[in-house]
């Protein structure tokens, strides 16, 4: 057993572990608690019993070693998955360009920037829940915070919502800027997460960026492309009348048709996936989802608070 | 490291490459290639799972019967990969997201399931370690060298710095888009194959078949 000086990974350890008694055993080294190992590993191989006997114990032991991985590892993981969906508010209002900033300054940028939280029913900011620790996720599947959507409603396909949003103002010196929505959907097989921002008159797409998702890497996968993400600046989500008129077009947009400020190119190959980003809008965007805080911030924006 | 060892490790470097010669492990040498970045992650992952997957199968090799003899060899690289996939998205998570589904799929890589087969079933453990640790090394040989000629190309930078100024940063390479895509690392893997059997004449296959001369019309 002198290999395991040259193993330097830790997680391989595990398996290394409960691989010792049986190799022991097997030598003749039986102790009292390896008595019933030391029987079954003395059948040879070919016996079904044997066969059910190391199935058993790999997957025991593979089990406890990838559970043990998920739990130790997921603070990090979460610390990172929250610096990330900063990262991403702060991208899709335009503060930074590329990939290339490092975590200070996303959180420096992240702390210009006003976040709120809304109740979505009535449309005005709430201190009802604490802004610090909300999490959106978490309050929709909560009985309290999270309500049920009635499934002729539920276009977006996501069964139950918060009752309350986050929302993040970019203002410059006191005139909103942009104002960052989280939305999400059903795509073609997972849950679409990502964050819309609209500029000062609250009409004007400035930027659409989806962090988390599970689609097919290559197909509904390119919701994630900077080209594809770049023909959604300047295009108006609403018309002048207010009405919401936002979509992915099957295919790509004439530049002539009469609806071409609307809508965006679809997705090649992801139909499905370019559906949920419509209807996913479609919701966020209308009474249900941040209707009544639009128009509410709108009211407010023209009385020039 | 007496010579056996050595020997071991740095067989699959050139002579014995898993790529070059035994031509395994191709679909994840294009697919994570187009950055340099992204490729080393990828050595990295991959050399420590066949090292350990190596290392794990051989120390239970006696024990295992026939005819479960892959599974249990796919669930012990599934757990290290599950692992090795949950460590980099603790501490590397952005190369994490851009490796995306191509870390889970070192499951399915054949230079994993291969080496298991062909060498950990039938020696010591300390040595099979060794095994996968110059086959991962092979590898990772490869994909640094096919990522850094498409990330070079491709882009003009090498992780992410600028090498050769684009157009459209107002310098003066023009990207060469293919660079970009997969079919490009398939022709400089291509490449390397030849470079590789010319240089070492030992590793060209003989040819399975050999269409015989005919000197008379056919038969029939």
């Amino acid at each position: 057993m002198s290999v395991s000086d040259n193993k330097g990974a830790g997680e391989a350890d595990g398996i290394e572990e409960s691989a010792q008694p049986t190799t022991d055993s097997h030598d003749g080294a039986a102790g009292k608690p390896a008595g019933r190992f030391a029987e079954i590993l003395a059948l040879s191989n070919d016996d079904p019993k044997k066969t059910v006997a190391v199935a058993l114990a790999l997957c025991l032991v593979c089990s406890i070693v990838v559970s043990a991985a998920a739990v130790l590892l997921r603070p990090a993981q979460q610390a990172n998955a929250e610096l990330d969906r900063r990262k991403n508010v702060v991208e899709v209002a335009g503060l930074v360009e590329g990939n290339t900033v490092d975590a200070t300054a996303v959180e420096a940028l992240f702390d210009s920037i006003e976040r709120r939280i809304v109740d979505l029913e009535s449309g005005e900011f709430t201190e009802e829940v604490d802004a610090a620790s909300f999490d959106q996720r978490a309050a929709a599947a909560d009985p309290e915070l999270g309500v049920g959507i009635a499934p002729d409603a539920d276009i977006a396909g996501i069964g139950r919502r918060s009752r309350y949003a986050e929302v993040f103002l970019v203002r410059e010196g006191e005139a909103l800027q942009q104002v960052v929505l989280p939305v999400h959907g059903l795509g073609l097989w997972s849950t679409l997460y990502g964050f819309i921002a609209l500029e000062g008159d609250l009409r004007t797409i400035s930027g659409l960026k989806f962090y988390d998702h599970a689609e097919t890497p290559g197909l509904g996968g390119e919701v994630e492309n900077v080209a594809w993400r770049s023909k959604w600046e300047g295009k108006f989500a609403f018309d002048e009348e207010g009405d919401l008129r936002i979509s992915v077009a099957k295919g790509a947009v004439p530049a002539n048709a009469p609806d071409a400020a609307y809508s965006v190119d679809g997705l090649a190959g992801a139909t499905l996936t370019s559906r949920g980003v419509t209807n996913l809008l479609r919701y966020w965007l209308d009474e249900e989802g941040f209707g009544p805080f639009l128009a509410k911030l709108g009211e407010s924006g023209t009385s020039g608070s | 490291m007496d010579s056996e060892s050595k020997k071991v490790v740095l067989d699959p470097l050139v002579d014995n490459n898993p790529i070059t010669l035994q031509v395994l492990g191709v679909c994840s040498a294009l697919a994570v290639t187009t950055t340099l970045a992204a490729s080393l992650m990828m050595c990295f992952a991959l050399t420590l799972v066949v090292a350990c997957s190596n290392a794990s199968i051989s120390m239970i090799r006696d024990h295992v019967p026939s005819s479960i003899r892959i599974i249990v060899q796919m669930t012990i690289i599934a757990s290290l990969v599950i692992v090795v996939d949950q460590l980099l998205k603790a501490f590397a998570y952005d190369t994490a997201k851009q490796l995306s589904v191509f870390v889970g799929l070192i499951i399915t890589n054949c230079i994993v399931l291969g080496r298991a087969e062909a060498f950990a079933m039938k020696n010591p453990p300390g040595v099979s370690f060794l095994d996968g640790l110059g086959n991962g090394l092979g590898y990772s040989a490869v994909l640094i060298i096919v990522g850094t000629l498409r990330e070079l190309f491709g882009s003009g930078t090498l992780l992410g710095y600028t090498i050769l100024p684009t157009v459209n940063d107002g310098g003066w390479y023009y990207t060469n888009g293919m660079m970009l895509l997969p079919p490009s690392a398939f022709f400089i893997i291509g490449l390397m194959i030849w470079g590789v059997r010319t240089w070492k004449p030992k590793q060209v296959e003989k040819a399975d078949y050999r269409i015989h001369e005919m000197h008379r019309p056919e038969a029939g």
